[in-house]
């Protein structure tokens, strides 16, 4: 009787597994299976391709920087002083995440654009940031912000707090204390953090249309051109997006080699 | 010599005390949860008195009447936890050079070294702190925290992460160290066999310090049950009847 039920129970888990892994890896195959060498090449010759590329690697590396300078002031405060207002913090850095990028990019629009609750006021002193390439670094900070606040947060709890005091007693500031002990134990978390916060922004594509628009050069980032070259010409949609999962796994397999311990998506990772 | 006269509300616990000591080891000893590891992080300036005032050598480091509140990293306090917070991202010459940062890197690995040397863990220096016993880490963390020569020496439990041996044998190392350099130490624990390293015990209950004294004045006259089974616990010292 008892055998029945754990070999049901491991035939349950072995078809969810499956169903569900065949359904994740079916699209990333097919957009490798179904395009032709010569489909491809023709594709990377697209006139999108590269001035959508230089955007999205210039202003996603813009939005990570903003994103993990900020966020691990903010989370390293939010981790060693809990309290009413931390938890309020760590509250508010996770509203984009449940937030549709569509209804980021209205809010953004409402706050910075041109008739906008600060933007008017901007407006007023000359700088306009809705439809240019900055408010694209704004809505990519936007939605990824909390995938790395949140896992900064959960690595810097994880941080001894005597290692801290120590540190402190030897002489060391409170800065030094997080520059020379906080951050580097911190690291591995970071850095996944940081990774899942790049991936996000690559792919930011709602926020970004309403906020920034879709013009090449200056707001077209890589999830926007596939977009339009779909209007025309799937192939060359298909060649973009090739483009944009190379780029993303590059940049993983670079922080997975930068940082062995961090809990990266990848074969042979373990969550810390 | 340090003077603290505080008092604190840190949780349910309602800290008072007063303490001295002056180039002498004193160990606070007391049930779990009457305070000591609280002092300490008091004393440290990690937690902030309500009232009173703690001084060393002469200068204030706490006055809640003048609002003196001297920072953790400029009370020259050194400083060993239970666990002895060996930094895990540095070696042992790392460990001990980290708190050196103002001297030049050469005055720094050879202030360090020398520490290393002097309390028995010259060869671990490329070590990892993952990768040492118990007593070794101690060791450590002891020549990191006495590397800056700071003026006294306060130690949470030194002895209650180590195996029998190795706790005998750095007990008796560290009563031979506290004694050659009149460092004014302040020792908690709640091992009655850590009484032999003190040349006074004072007793914490519920936050406050119910008796102190020697070991042998605390022998003649124990003021409360808890001292009387410390006495009881004790080693005898060599010559005592």
């Amino acid at each position: 009787m008892r055998s029945g039920r754990s070999s049901a129970w491991g035939a349950a888990q072995l078809v969810a597994s499956a169903a569900l892994v065949s359904f994740l890896l079916l699209p990333v195959a097919a957009l490798v299976l179904t395009l032709g060498w010569a489909d491809f090449a023709g594709g990377l010759r697209n006139p999108l391709l590269l001035p959508a590329l230089r955007l999205s690697l210039f202003t996603t590396g813009t939005s990570l920087a903003l994103v993990v300078v900020l966020g691990s002031l903010l989370a390293w405060r939010v981790a060693r002083h809990p309290g009413r207002v931390s938890r309020w913090m760590e509250a508010i850095t996770q509203l984009p995440a449940v937030i549709p990028p569509a209804v980021a990019g209205v809010g953004l629009l409402l706050a910075f654009g041109r008739r906008g609750l600060l933007g008017s006021w901007l407006a007023a002193h000359g700088i306009a940031i809705a439809f240019t390439t900055p408010a694209v670094v704004m809505a990519e900070a936007f939605v990824s912000a909390p995938f790395f606040v949140q896992a900064a947060i959960a690595a810097f709890r994880r941080v001894d707090e005597n290692l801290l005091v120590v540190a402190r007693t030897l002489g060391a500031s409170p800065f030094r204390a997080f520059l020379r002990v906080g951050l580097p134990l911190a690291a591995p978390g970071l850095v996944a953090g940081a990774a899942m916060s790049w991936a996000r922004s690559l792919g930011e594509f709602g926020a970004t249309l309403l906020f920034a628009g879709n013009l090449t050069g200056r707001t077209q980032t890589l999830p926007l051109a596939v977009y339009t070259a779909m209007e025309s010409d799937l192939r060359a949609a298909q060649a973009l997006s090739l483009v944009m999962v190379a780029v993303a796994f590059a940049l993983l397999f670079v922080l997975r080699r930068m940082a062995p311990g961090a809990a990266l998506p990848g074969p042979g990772v373990r969550g810390a | 010599m340090l003077e603290a006269r505080i008092a604190a509300r840190v949780g349910p616990l309602e800290l008072r005390i007063d303490l001295s000591l002056d180039g002498e080891t004193v160990l606070v000893a007391g049930p779990n949860g009457s305070g000591k590891s609280t002092l300490l992080r008091l004393l440290l300036g990690v937690l902030r008195p309500e009232a009173g005032r703690i001084a060393l050598d002469g200068a204030v480091l706490f006055d809640a009447e003048t609002g003196i509140d001297v920072p953790v990293e400029e009370r020259e306090l050194a400083y060993v936890p239970q666990d002895y917070a060996l930094f895990p991202h540095m070696d042992v010459l790392g460990n001990a050079t980290f708190g050196l940062a103002p001297l030049d890197r050469r005055e720094r690995v050879r202030r360090a070294t020398a520490w290393l040397e002097r309390l028995g863990a010259g060869d671990l220096v490329h070590r990892s702190p993952s990768a040492l016993s118990g007593g070794e880490r101690q060791r450590v963390a002891l020549a990191r925290a006495l590397a800056r020569t700071p003026r006294a020496l306060l130690l949470d439990e030194p002895f209650a992460s180590l195996d029998p041996i190795a706790r005998r044998q750095l007990r008796a190392s560290l009563t031979g160290w506290l004694r050659e350099w009149r460092l004014p130490a302040l020792i908690v624990s709640h091992d009655p066999a850590d009484a032999m390293l003190a040349d006074r015990i004072a007793v914490l209950e519920r936050g406050r310090v119910v008796q102190q004294g020697t070991l042998e004045e605390l022998r003649r006259a124990p003021g409360s049950d808890f001292v009387a089974g410390l006495i009881e616990a004790a080693p005898v010292p060599a010559g005592a009847d």
